[in-house]
C-alpha cells in the first residue's frame, strides 16, 4: 500500500490504496462527492493524477480493484486478458500510455492488435490524466464498425437511434413519431422503443408493430423494444420478431445484480437471438446501455469512482459483440453529474473508453431539468462527439422525451451534425433515404420538399380525429 | 375526413419549410411536425422549446413560498385538526445542496425534529400527510391545496372509519423519504408525501403522491405505493384522491404498503386491445 504516495517538494501525499489514486485523479463531479471517494482539494487531484502517471499498466493486473472471487465481472476481465496482445505495452506506465496513444505511430490497426490486452481499468486510468482533446483525437482513430441490416460505425458515418417513445405505448402516437423520424432521415442505429409498461406481452406487440413498419417500407435497419433481457428471451421463445437483445448493463456484479440479471443471462439470450438469423449485412444482436453513477445508484460500487465502474461496464459489453452500446450520460441527474461541463467530460469519457475497448459506442446526449445544462451544452457535446467518430446518437421529436421527462438529440439535431461535419448515415440507410425520395440526391444532406408517395399513401390511413389537432 | 396527403412540394413561407403531418399531433404530445428553416428549426419552434424548459428549470430552482402555501393551508378542512400547518426544513441548507446530496434531503434538520416531536400528539395517527416542496416548487403551490381538499372529501365520507388525522406538515427541500422521519415522529400507522416531481419538458407541474405504510427512517423504496402525474392536464385531483382512498384502505386492512398492495389496486395502464392497428401499417 505504501507505494501509493508521492512528494511534493517537502510534502509526501499518501494515498491508501488503488482505489483511492483512481477515485482522486477522476476530474471533479458530484457523485464521487457523493460517494466520499472525490479529491480533498484541487491539489490533491493533480498529486493522485502524478502518481498515476507513474504506475506500471501491469498494475492493472496484479492489484485487483474488486477481488476475482467477489466479482464475475473482475473474473471475466481477468480472464479474458490478452498476454500476447498486451506485450507491446506491457513496459508502460499509465503516463507513457496516454503518450503511446497519441503517437503518430499508434494507428487505427496497432490499437486493434493492442486491444486485447487493455483491460476497463487501464483505459479508465490513462483517461483520467487525458484533456478533452486527447479523448477526443484517440477515440477517433479507434473505430469500430459492427453491422445488422445496416452498417454502423464506418469513419465518415454517423447514425441514429429513432427513439419514439409514447407514455402509454399509444401505437398511433408511436407511428406518429417514427413517421416524423424517418422523414427526417434519423433510425439508421436502430428503431428502439422503450416501453411504457414493462411485460412480456407488451413488449411482443411493440416488436411487431416495429416489424411491419420495417418490412412495409423496406428499411434497411433493425428494431428493439427495451425490455429486460429476460422478458426478451420470453419473447423470443414465443416466436416475436426480436432483431436485437436489449439491457442496460453495469460494471460490478452487484449493480447488475440489482438489475436482475447476470452475465449468463446475456450470453444465453445472445444465443437465442443469433439463432434467428434476422441480420442481412452482418450479426451484432446486442444493445446495451450504461452511465456512469448506476453502480452507485445501486450502492454497488466497491468504493470505485464511477468512471472506473462505468469501464467496467464495457468490459461486459465487449464479450458479447454488440452492435451498440450507449452511455446515456446526462439521463442520472445533478447528483452525479451535475452540469453541462460534468456532463460533457464524461460524455468523452465513455466514448474514448468504450471505443479504446472495441465498443461500438454511441451517447446519448441528454440531460434533465434539475440538472444545470441546457441546449447549449448538447449542442456542444454533440458537436465534440461527432468530431470523435460517435457511432450513433439519439433522435426524438423537437428533443423532448414524453416519457421518460427528459431531452436527448432531436431529428434536426442529427442533420445539423451530418452538415456541419460532413456525417453520412449508415451507407444501406443512406440509399434507402434515397431511394424513398426522403434525401434529395444534391449534396449537403437536404431533405426532399415533396413527401415521398408511400408515405403520403400512409397518412390518407389515417383515423378520424386527425383534423381537430 | 382529412384530405388526402398529396406529394406536392410542402408549403414554405418566410423560409420556413412546413410538414404537412403536424397534424398527427391530434395524437401524441410529442414535438413532431416542426417543420424546418433548412434542417434547423424554425424561430418560433425554437423559443417555445426555450420557454417550456425555463418554466420548467423555474419549477426546480424557484423556491416555494411557503407562507403562502401554509396561509392557504391556514383552516384545512375536516378531518385534518384545526390550526396552521407545522413548517419543516431537510438538512439540505439550500437548492444547490439539496440537488448534490440526495440524503441530506431525506432528514429533517434539528430544528425540524423539535418542532414535530412537540407537535404530536403522543396518542399516534391513522394517517400523516406531508407536503414536500421536491423538484417543483410550481407542483405543490398549485395544487396541494385544491389536492388535499379532494382528499378530505373522500376521507370525510368514509362510513366505515373515522380517520384520526395528524396536524399538516410542509417540509422545505425535502425528498420522499423525508416522510418517513416525520410520520414516525408523529407515530402514523401511515404516511402521505405530496411532493413535487421532477418536471419534464411538456408537465412542469406534476405533483406525486407517495403512501407507506409504517413509515420510519430507513424504508426503502418498495414499500411504497405511488401516485404520479398529478395535474390538470394529467391525473386531476379528484380522479388522484379516489386512488389515494383506495389504496389507504388497502394498507390498513393488510397493514402493509408497496409492492404487494400495487399488483391488486392498480388500474390497467394499458387499453390498446381493442386497437392495436397504426396509419403505417395498415
Amino acid at each position: 500500500m505504501s507505494n501509493y504516495r508521492y512528494t511534493l517538494g517537502d510534502r509526501t501525499w499518501r494515498f491508501s490504496g488503488l482505489a483511492e489514486v483512481m477515485a482522486k485523479a477522476t476530474p471533479a463531479r458530484s457523485g464521487d462527492r457523493l460517494a466520499g471517494v472525490i479529491a480533498e482539494t484541487a491539489e490533491e487531484r493533480v498529486v493522485a493524477q502524478m502518481v498515476l502517471a507513474e504506475l506500471p499498466l501491469k498494475t492493472f493486473l496484479e492489484d485487483l480493484l474488486i477481488p476475482y472471487e467477489a466479482d464475475e465481472i473482475t473474473r471475466l476481465i481477468v480472464d479474458s486478458h490478452d498476454t500476447q496482445a498486451f506485450a507491446p505495452i506491457a513496459h508502460l506506465t499509465v503516463g507513457d500510455f496516454r503518450n503511446w496513444l497519441l503517437s503518430d505511430d499508434t494507428t487505427a490497426e496497432v490499437i486493434a492488435a493492442v486491444r486485447p490486452g487493455i483491460t476497463p481499468e487501464m483505459a479508465a486510468a490513462v483517461a483520467k490524466i487525458m484533456r478533452n482533446q486527447d479523448l477526443i483525437l484517440v477515440a477517433r482513430k479507434c473505430r469500430v464498425i459492427t453491422a445488422f441490416r445496416s452498417t454502423i460505425g464506418k469513419p465518415g458515418h454517423l447514425s441514429t437511434r429513432l427513439q419514439p417513445n409514447h407514455p402509454t405505448d399509444d401505437p398511433t402516437g408511436i407511428a406518429a413519431s417514427i413517421l416524423d423520424g424517418l422523414l427526417y432521415g434519423n433510425g439508421d442505429a436502430v428503431i428502439g422503443i422503450n416501453p411504457a409498461t414493462d411485460n412480456v406481452a407488451q413488449s411482443i406487440r411493440l416488436m411487431q408493430m416495429l416489424d411491419e413498419v420495417i418490412h412495409k417500407y423496406d428499411i434497411p435497419t433493425q428494431s428493439c423494444v427495451l425490455t429486460h433481457v429476460t422478458n426478451t428471451r420470453e419473447a423470443i421463445e414465443a416466436g416475436a420478431p426480436v432483431d436485437l437483445v436489449f439491457q442496460s448493463i453495469g460494471g460490478t456484479e452487484a449493480t447488475n445484480t440489482s438489475f436482475g440479471f447476470g452475465l449468463n443471462d446475456l450470453a444465453e439470450t445472445r444465443d437465442a437471438a443469433l439463432a434467428l438469423e434476422r441480420g442481412t449485412v452482418g450479426n451484432n444482436v446486442m444493445y446495451f446501455e450504461t452511465g456512469q453513477g448506476s453502480s452507485l445508484s445501486a450502492g454497488a460500487h466497491h468504493g470505485l469512482d464511477q468512471q472506473t465502474c462505468e469501464a467496467r461496464a464495457y468490459g461486459v459489453a465487449r464479450h458479447f459483440d454488440p452492435l451498440l452500446v450507449n452511455t446515456v450520460v446526462g439521463f442520472i441527474g445533478p447528483e452525479y453529474l451535475y452540469d453541462g461541463k460534468e456532463i460533457i467530460r464524461a460524455g468523452l469519457e465513455d466514448h474514448f473508453c468504450g471505443k479504446l475497448l472495441g465498443v461500438p459506442m454511441g451517447c446519448d446526449v441528454c440531460y434533465t431539468n434539475h440538472a444545470e445544462a441546457d441546449q447549449n451544452d448538447m449542442d456542444t457535446l454533440l458537436t465534440l462527439l461527432g468530431v470523435a467518430g460517435v457511432n450513433f446518437v439519439m433522435g426524438i421529436p423537437g428533443s423532448d422525451d414524453i416519457m421518460l421527462n427528459y431531452q436527448t438529440t432531436s431529428f434536426h439535431d442529427a442533420l445539423y451534425a451530418r452538415r456541419a461535419l460532413d456525417l453520412a448515415p449508415a451507407p444501406e440507410f443512406g440509399d434507402w433515404l434515397s431511394r424513398a425520395g426522403i434525401f434529395t440526391d444534391g449534396a449537403d444532406y437536404r431533405l426532399a420538399e415533396t413527401l415521398p408517395k408511400a408515405f403520403a399513401q400512409s397518412l390518407d390511413q389515417l383515423p378520424e380525429g386527425a383534423d381537430h389537432g | 375526413m382529412a384530405e388526402p396527403f398529396d406529394t406536392a412540394p410542402a408549403a414554405r413561407h418566410d423560409h420556413v419549410v412546413d410538414n404537412p403531418w403536424r397534424k398527427l399531433r391530434a395524437f401524441t404530445d410529442a414535438r413532431i411536425g416542426l417543420g424546418r428553416a433548412g434542417i434547423s428549426l424554425p424561430t418560433a419552434r425554437l423559443l417555445e422549446f426555450q420557454l417550456a424548459h425555463a418554466q420548467a428549470r423555474d419549477a426546480v430552482h424557484l423556491p416555494l413560498d411557503v407562507e403562502t402555501l401554509c396561509d392557504a393551508l391556514a383552516d384545512p378542512p375536516t378531518p385534518w385538526p384545526r390550526g396552521a400547518p407545522v413548517r419543516l426544513h431537510s438538512q439540505a441548507a439550500d437548492r444547490i445542496t439539496y440537488l448534490q446530496r440526495p440524503d441530506y434531503g431525506r432528514r429533517l434538520d434539528d430544528d425540524a425534529r423539535a418542532a414535530l416531536s412537540e407537535a404530536a400528539s403522543g396518542n399516534g395517527y391513522d394517517l400523516a400527510v406531508v407536503v414536500v416542496d421536491g423538484l417543483s416548487s410550481h407542483a405543490v403551490a398549485s395544487h396541494a391545496a385544491p389536492f388535499i381538499r379532494a382528499m378530505a372529501a373522500e376521507l370525510a365520507a368514509d362510513s366505515d372509519h373515522d380517520w384520526r388525522v395528524a396536524p399538516l406538515t410542509v417540509v422545505e427541500q425535502g425528498r420522499v423519504a423525508i416522510g418517513d422521519e416525520v410520520g414516525e415522529i408523529l407515530g402514523a400507522d401511515c404516511v402521505v408525501v405530496l411532493i413535487g416531481e421532477r418536471p419534464g419538458l411538456s408537465s412542469p407541474d406534476s405533483l406525486g403522491l407517495y403512501l407507506t405504510w409504517a413509515p420510519r427512517v430507513g424504508v426503502t423504496d418498495e414499500k411504497r405505493n405511488c401516485i404520479s402525474n398529478v395535474r390538470p392536464a394529467g391525473l386531476g385531483m379528484a380522479d388522484a384522491a379516489r386512488r389515494l382512498f383506495y389504496l389507504l384502505g388497502a394498507a390498513r386492512r393488510d397493514r402493509a404498503s408497496g409492492v404487494t398492495l400495487k399488483d391488486r389496486s392498480d388500474d390497467a395502464v394499458l387499453d390498446h386491445d381493442t386497437d392495436q392497428t397504426n396509419f403505417l401499417t395498415r
